[in-house]
């Protein structure tokens, strides 16, 4: 009886494992690709539609890694991944000029926004320019959640800052959250505090957040993504094929037509705008 | 309050339809977790009672240390398994960094010392003269050691549970090492927090319920035969 207990549980456990059939196949290592990302793209839903049309199209399988901008490239600055799309300027430039990444093209935009409670207690609504709604934010010390993650949102938001002049970093009124953006969403709306986000992420959340958009359509807030394939001459066992196929299949003419639309049916409006072939100053003109 | 119920009602409809996003997931962590369980009781079994039936110097060091193992932060071994798995990392030519595998090599490390510990106290607790009057009665030692696991049996079983319990649950190794690959590496923890990061609540919620029924019924069925046991 007892053996057969024992038996029982060993079987069962065995069972366990078994009967949920094999793994899915890996695909061999030359097949696989490792795109490291911000988790806007993740999070707004759009490489969800983007991704199995492109290993359907090449055979490639993409392994998504959905971090901040930050992480993502520190990630390719160690050969970690093969391809990145990311929204961070200065850093992206600085990771090119540094010969960790190559071929950096631009692939769509869209803008971050100032949102915040509908009370609006820093009486930002309506200020001139988006320097001035931070500086407003800071003198009146209300609640401003940061991503303090080195994202992308992070980034941007740091210049800003440091645009507005004023001192942020450990005043009472400044938190950071240290998540992606949709957790950071989710923290701003229970504190009802104030925060910047990409505009995408936004909208694929917007229904769980009483959060009105204060400031928009400044210069300053155009958010722009890159595709960046990490420099296969730093780094031999970079997938250098798959990354350059995934570079190419984000600036093609079908890709940039599905980004124009994303989102429109569900949000009412699109959640990014595609600018394959165009030139980054060029834009929000 | 309606969140919660709407969460229930949508994980109910998630699993009468058998959504394929979430029949595959809750496979994945079954799997996963329960490959993981069987390494750890192979490994931590066999350590455990090794080093509770034999005296050697240093023992008191060994055992705090396979107790402080049994609260071993997945985090922390994510972190270092990452790292080893990396492609420029010490064992990157494996190649095996966000994969099923590396999950179940971060869950087993954490998990190992759970059973090893528990082993280990329930091996001990025997009575002393056990093992003396088996050997009297002509066992050879590895007979022994069997007699004494099956004495041992329902601790051990708890060992079983405590040790799915705690890697069914974990998060950290799982998304750092598996990544949260859409139909590849994502389990229901990290599928969770992903939803919750994109503000659908309720599938986070239908989730998390379908992790709890999971653990709850294989629990369930372990301490049936446990407590079956208990009546012989």
């Amino acid at each position: 009886m007892k053996r057969l207990c024992l038996l029982t549980i060993a079987a069962l456990l065995l069972g366990l494992a078994s009967i949920c059939g094999p793994f899915a196949d890996a695909a061999p290592a030359e097949k696989n690709i490792i795109l490291s990302t911000t988790t806007s793209t993740q999070d707004s839903g759009l490489l969800d539609v983007l991704i199995p049309i492109f290993e359907k199209k090449t055979g490639f399988f993409v392994k998504t890694i959905a971090v901040g901008s930050g992480q993502a490239m520190a990630m390719g600055q160690k050969g970690e991944a093969d391809v990145l799309l990311v929204h961070s300027p200065d850093a992206e430039k600085k990771f090119v000029a540094g010969g960790y990444g190559i071929n950096r093209k631009i692939v769509m935009h869209n803008d971050f926004v100032i949102i915040g409670p509908s009370a609006d207690p820093a009486k930002i609504k309506g200020s001139k320019s988006t320097t001035d709604a931070f500086k407003k934010i800071a003198t009146a010390g209300a609640l401003f959640v940061s991503r303090g993650d080195n994202s992308g949102t992070h980034a941007k938001e740091k210049v800003i800052w440091k645009a507005a002049g004023t001192k942020y970093e450990g005043e009472k009124w400044y938190q950071q959250t240290g998540l992606g953006m949709g957790q950071t969403l989710n923290v701003a709306a229970e504190k009802r505090a104030y925060t910047l986000t990409d505009r995408g992420t936004y909208l694929a959340l917007k229904k769980r957040l009483d959060l009105p958009i204060l400031v928009e359509g400044d210069a300053i807030l155009l958010n722009v993504y890159h595709v960046i394939e990490v420099n296969p001459a730093k780094w031999p066992k970079v997938n250098a094929k798959g990354a350059r196929a995934f570079a190419d299949f984000m600036v093609s003419p079908e890709t940039q037509a599905i980004i124009k639309t994303f989102g429109a049916d569900k949000y009412g409006s699109p959640l990014f705008f595609p600018d394959a072939g165009k030139k980054e100053e060029d834009l929000g003109k | 309050m309606d969140l919660i119920y709407e969460g229930i009602k949508q994980a109910i409809i998630l699993l009468i339809t058998f959504d394929p996003e979430v029949m595959r997931i809750t496979l994945l962590s079954l799997k996963v977790s329960g490959t993981a369980t069987l390494i750890s009781l192979f490994l931590g079994i066999s350590t455990g009672t090794l080093v509770a039936l034999t005296q050697f110097p240093g023992k008191k060091i060994v055992v705090s240390l396979i107790n402080t193992g049994m609260g071993l932060p997945p985090v922390v071994v994510g972190l270092f398994v990452t790292i080893f798995l990396w492609r420029n990392g010490p064992l990157g030519f494996l190649g095996m960094l966000y994969t099923p595998t590396a999950i179940i090599i971060a869950q087993s490390v954490i998990a190992t010392p759970i059973v090893m510990g528990i082993t280990l106290a329930s091996m001990q607790q025997l009575p002393k003269k056990l093992r003396l009057q088996i050997l009297a009665l002509g066992a050879t030692p590895l007979q022994s050691v069997w007699v004494l696991i099956k004495e041992a049996r329902l601790p051990l079983l708890a060992a079983v549970m405590a040790g799915f319990g705690g890697v069914i649950s974990e998060i950290g190794a799982s998304i750092m090492v598996g990544g949260n690959i859409k139909g590849y590496t994502r389990v229901l923890t990290t599928a969770t927090v992903m939803e919750t990061g994109k503000g659908n609540f309720e599938v986070a919620i239908a989730l998390s319920i379908i992790l709890l029924a999971m653990a709850y019924c294989i629990n369930y069925i372990l301490t049936h035969i446990q407590q079956r046991e208990r009546r012989f």
